[in-house]
């Protein structure tokens, strides 16, 4: 079963390496979006300060969604998808697998850059550790609410724009413990209780989103 | 080893594609699937998987219904499609090697270079977005010459866009399977040089 997951895990890695593209895409997007502000709002570092939590947690968001409705999309249409759903592991353990790929490509690489983004809004470096931390935790909660709105509206004509209806109120929470996080580390406040909600959204997410997934790709593949 | 399909019946939008299809098979038995353009052979195929549910009847494997067999079941097939389920910045080698991971088997490189080699492909390092549609499908059959291949097949057109060397390679991959008490149900429109050797042929149609 694992040996299953870890197979699912290796190859979209080794798929996302080949084409560079689809990771250099979202990290350009994250990279160009929250370079933008501080050139629209002025060099006023109070204010840059002010909003940088929620500006680069935004930012993240959705970057980690422009790869989403790749998630499965391309499994789908070249029949790897059908593949999957007959393999000898229980579907929600492949699920998992694809999304924490879908992290390690779209999700940790902006945990990492956060803390340098974070130089351009001139944040305290004692907060570059509650921003990748927020983000760390936040991210796998984005991919995997993200897969199931992937799995529901694959195969759909303009699935896109309805993924990104379905999952962005679903975002909403996670926007809001996570730039609140670092905001009150900020504030000279402890950001403990956001992380550790941060923390609980994961673990629920971990738990449902299989099974969740799961069933959305069984119903979107008959 | 017996697969059954009692009384299936399918039904894609509003409409009814096949009912009352009912057939079994057994070790060494060949099942050929026949009928028309949209006469639902795709979909019978696709049922008997297990990868879309019938509106009526149900399929057994060896007398359990595979909806509560599951995975038990989906270990014991080989099901291939018209999507070859196939990487394009992959290499042939590659892909097979993903194809006997998730179905629970090592990467052993002989063994996939071996059935690679069965199909005719002579460069298995070479990416599959450079192959032609041919050489495609074969990467895709290359899975029946794994000798651990499971005893159920089920192949939807296995034979589109082979060459007459490379299809009757699969013809005797499935004479093989058979010999070896394997069961195989297949859909094609083409004659094929096991068409005479069925066990019992399911034509579809006749409902539109």
């Amino acid at each position: 079963m694992f040996a299953t997951a870890r197979a699912v895990v290796e190859r979209d890695l080794l798929l996302a390496l080949r084409r560079k593209s689809d990771i250099g895409i979202a990290l350009l997007f994250f990279v160009i979006v929250t370079s933008l502000f501080p050139l629209g709002v002025g060099a006023e570092p109070n204010l840059l300060r002010s909003i940088a939590p929620g500006v680069i947690w935004v930012a993240a968001l959705l970057a980690s969604m422009l790869s989403l409705d790749r998630l499965f999309a391309a499994d789908h249409a070249d029949g790897t998808l059908e593949q999957m759903l007959l393999a000898g592991a229980p579907l929600g353990v492949i699920a998992v697998a694809k999304v924490l790929a879908h992290w390690l490509v779209a999700g940790l690489p902006l945990v990492v850059l956060a803390p340098l983004i974070a130089l351009q809004y001139d944040l305290a470096p004692a907060l570059y550790g509650t921003l990748a931390l927020s983000l760390a935790l936040g991210t796998p909660v984005l991919s995997m609410v993200g897969a199931i709105g992937a799995a529901l509206t694959l195969g759909l004509r303009g699935g896109g724009i309805l993924l990104s209806l379905l999952v962005l109120p679903l975002y909403v929470p996670v926007l809001i413990m996570g730039a609140g996080s670092v905001e009150l580390a900020s504030a000279g406040l402890s950001p403990a209780g956001q992380l550790l909600l941060l923390a609980a959204a994961l673990v629920a997410a971990a738990a449902f989103a299989p099974w969740a997934i799961a069933a959305a790709l069984r119903i979107s593949t008959e | 080893m017996s697969l059954q399909a009692a009384n299936l019946e399918c039904v894609r939008g509003r409409r009814l594609l096949f009912r009352d299809v009912s057939f079994s098979l057994g070790a060494g038995e060949l099942v050929r699937i026949a009928g028309d353009n949209g006469s639902g052979k795709t979909s019978l195929i696709r049922i008997l998987c297990g990868l879309l549910s019938p509106s009526a009847g149900e399929v057994r494997w060896n007398g359990e219904p595979i909806a509560e067999l599951r995975e038990e079941y989906s270990t014991q097939l080989v099901y291939l499609g018209h999507a070859p389920a196939l990487k394009d910045d992959l290499t042939a080698a590659e892909n097979l090697s993903f194809a006997r991971r998730i179905a629970g088997h090592d990467a052993d490189q002989n063994l996939v270079r071996d059935a690679l080699a069965t199909l005719g492909l002579a460069n298995p390092d070479m990416p599959v977005k450079k192959l032609s549609q041919g050489q495609r499908r074969r990467v895709a059959l290359a899975r029946l010459a794994l000798p651990d291949a499971p005893p159920l097949w089920l192949l939807d057109e296995p034979f589109a866009a082979l060459d007459p060397n490379a299809a009757r390679g699969v013809e005797r991959l499935i004479e093989e399977h058979r010999s070896r008490g394997g069961a195989v149900a297949y859909t094609t429109h083409q004659p094929s040089g096991i068409d005479a050797g069925v066990t019992r042929v399911v034509t579809l149609g006749g409902l539109a």
